[in-house]
């Protein structure tokens, strides 16, 4: 809310603020508005040049911020902050409605959610709850992992899971120190410390095949950080070669299910994805899947083992068809 | 906007809450510096551009018409425009403090920010780090909202438009304009559809958003759709109510490979000469056919027919 459109919104906001918190600290109510001091100190002498009709120092705002302690007085008018916009209540509304429909994950005590849902409508301006209502986001019936991960989250006891790697059709054996659930893209996963791996591990409870609380304290190394998943869950990293597919109108689902580089329209709904391999193997099961919706255009020794894959396949099929 | 904008626009916004009786632009004119200077013509443009401003920030501004008057008068009525007094308990602020981090991109998250920065400037204590209190601090949710289309088609809602876009239906190589009285927009697996009534076909239809290509374009006036009472939005975009009936494929699995097929077979039959037999249930003979193409070599689908021509299509696709 840097930006000089905002700073209307911001003043709005910042009086009440202030008149709310008597005596706040210019570095505190810089950090709560996502202002530098300087930017703030800005703010506060444009709102001391305002005020009512008139315009005698009576009838101006009056602040002060000696020693970095911000006083205000003099400002009645807009004592209280504007109500919610619609497109403001709706995104909180629209957010808890979400959690109220996952109760086995938000394990949200008592009644808190409905309440704070009503406390919202009425706060709001008119049409923000019909608004919210036509918004839902659905997140997967619970998976059956969810309890034992539950478990060992809460009691803080390291995690031995069967886990389901599609790309390769592997199951491996991991043992995890749980850390915390993220619900992101409508999945549920669990992130942990993966031993197997030595590095921070985000699995999707529903490739979860089976999971035992073991009798082990959980005790994640110092270095184990959160997965930042602010920009998706899956990213690929920037030293997976790249891989060039070209696919058709009914290849295209690979745009939309694997985070791309680039993507070029070549006509006729055909798409050339560029994407990021993680590995050989991944890449040649992809092509094999995609058959003639699609196929891969680099790098051109990829392209050959998808050929010899393939045709190693119909051996079996040309032996008794 | 420029710095003497703000401040003109800050006080007339005092000036409207502050007066009892609305006011005429004249009088707004002498009362609130910045105006004065300007000449009568570019101050009806400034005026009206600044009131347009207060309204697009959600700032309700009163136009009265007195009868006896020529002038319309202007005010803002104070209960209109404040936060109603809302209080909230501790765990009442934890579930807001966690609903407020939900939403990853530009629109929403900044106007789920915004709603909070006005709970607090209002006094209400919502902070963010309570919000980890939900669950032990131990659960992080995170929707997003990629598609290009999205901001448009919540706006559309929102206002009750009708939306025109160019859309390339599942698998199709063309791209045809559509026309939608939108009803609402649902996330399911992490996808973006629009629900809503196709004009073109006369029916209820549902629409996912990384299949728009292009502008979304809004039809006629805010207001003009109805959505229907009753209407399962979730429902609309759902799996067909009639699924294909469940198949078992029997398939050859190469000894020591597919350790995946093995764990999600129903039955698995050790077998001769390197291969094991292994049943399969599935609904969907491409799906299935995908998945065992993706084995290559390692594995065989010996029936049924159709499921074993399916995979031999796609292998002899992937040669081509």
């Amino acid at each position: 809310m840097s930006g000089s459109a905002d700073r209307l919104p911001r003043l709005l906001a910042l009086v009440p603020y202030l008149m709310s918190h008597p005596g706040a600290q210019v570095g505190e109510v810089a950090e709560v508005f996502g202002l530098s001091e300087k930017q703030l100190i800005d703010d506060l002498q444009l709102v001391w040049m305002c005020g009512l009709p008139g315009h005698t120092p009576g009838d101006l705002i009056d602040v002060s911020w000696d020693g970095g302690e911000i006083v205000i007085d003099n400002a009645d008018t807009i004592a209280r902050p504007l109500r919610l916009g619609i497109d403001e209540a709706s995104a909180l509304l629209v957010a808890l409605r979400m959690l109220a429909a996952m109760p086995e994950l938000a394990e949200v005590p008592g009644d808190a959610l409905p309440r704070v849902v009503a406390k919202l409508e009425r706060a709001a301006g008119e049409g923000a709850a019909e608004v919210s209502s036509q918004v839902a986001v659905d997140v997967d019936a619970a998976p059956d992992a969810l309890p034992r991960v539950r478990d060992g989250l809460t009691r803080r006891r390291r995690l031995s899971l069967r886990y389901y790697v599609p790309g390769r059709d592997e199951v491996t054996p991991r043992e995890v120190d749980p850390m915390r659930l993220v619900v992101a893209d409508g999945r549920t996963y669990l992130e942990g410390w993966c031993y197997r791996a030595e590095a921070m591990r985000l699995f999707r409870l529903d490739r979860v095949l089976g999971v035992d609380v073991l009798d082990v304290p959980a005790d994640p190394p110092a270095e184990a950080e959160p997965i930042d998943v602010t920009r998706g869950v899956f990213r690929p990293s920037p030293t997976d070669e790249l891989v060039e597919l070209e696919v058709s109108a009914a290849g295209r689902w690979v745009a939309e299910y694997y985070p791309c580089e680039r993507l070029a329209e070549l006509g006729e709904g055909r798409l050339r994805v560029t994407l990021r391999a993680r590995d050989e193997d991944w890449v040649v099961k992809l092509a094999l899947r995609l058959g003639d919706t699609g196929r891969v255009v680099s790098p051109p020794a990829m392209a050959e083992r998808v050929r010899e894959q393939a045709e190693r396949a119909l051996a079996l099929y040309a032996h008794r068809s | 906007m420029s710095r003497r904008k703000t401040e003109r626009l800050l006080n007339l916004v005092i000036c409207l809450l502050a007066t009892r009786r609305p006011l005429s632009a004249e009088q707004i004119r002498h009362a609130v510096p910045g105006y004065d200077r300007d000449g009568d013509e570019a101050f009806q443009r400034m005026f009206e551009r600044d009131k347009n401003e207060l309204r697009e920030i959600g700032i309700p501004i009163d136009v009265v018409r007195d009868p006896w008057e020529e002038e319309p008068g202007y005010r803002i009525q104070r209960q209109s425009y404040e936060l109603p007094e809302i209080t909230l308990e501790p765990d009442e602020a934890a579930v807001l403090g966690l609903a407020a981090q939900v939403w990853q991109r530009a629109s929403l998250a900044e106007a789920a920010s915004g709603a909070l920065l006005k709970l607090r400037a209002g006094g209400v204590a919502t902070d963010e780090s309570i919000g980890g209190g939900v669950g032990g601090g131990a659960l992080e949710l995170r929707v997003d909202t990629r598609d290009p289309a999205f901001p448009a088609l919540w706006n559309a809602v929102r206002d009750r438009r009708v939306v025109r876009f160019d859309y390339r239906g599942a698998g199709s190589e063309n791209v045809r304009e559509r026309t939608v009285e939108p009803w609402g927009v649902v996330s399911r697996r992490g996808r973006w559809y629009l629900a809503g009534f196709d004009r073109d076909r006369r029916a209820p239809r549902a629409f996912r958003l990384s299949r728009i290509t292009g502008q979304v374009a809004t039809v006629g006036r805010p207001g003009a759709v109805e959505v229907p009472e009753g209407v399962d939005l979730r429902a609309m975009v759902g799996f067909p109510e009639d699924p294909a009936p469940e198949r078992t494929a029997l398939v050859r699995v190469r000894q020591g490979a597919c350790e995946g097929l093995r764990q999600l077979a129903t039955a698995v039959h050790p077998g001769s000469e390197g291969w094991d037999e292994a049943e399969l249930v599935f609904t969907d003979t491409e799906r299935l056919a995908g998945w065992m193409a993706s084995l290559g070599a390692d594995v065989e689908v010996v029936e049924p027919p159709d499921a074993r021509e399916a995979v031999i299509r796609r292998l002899k696709g992937a040669l081509a």
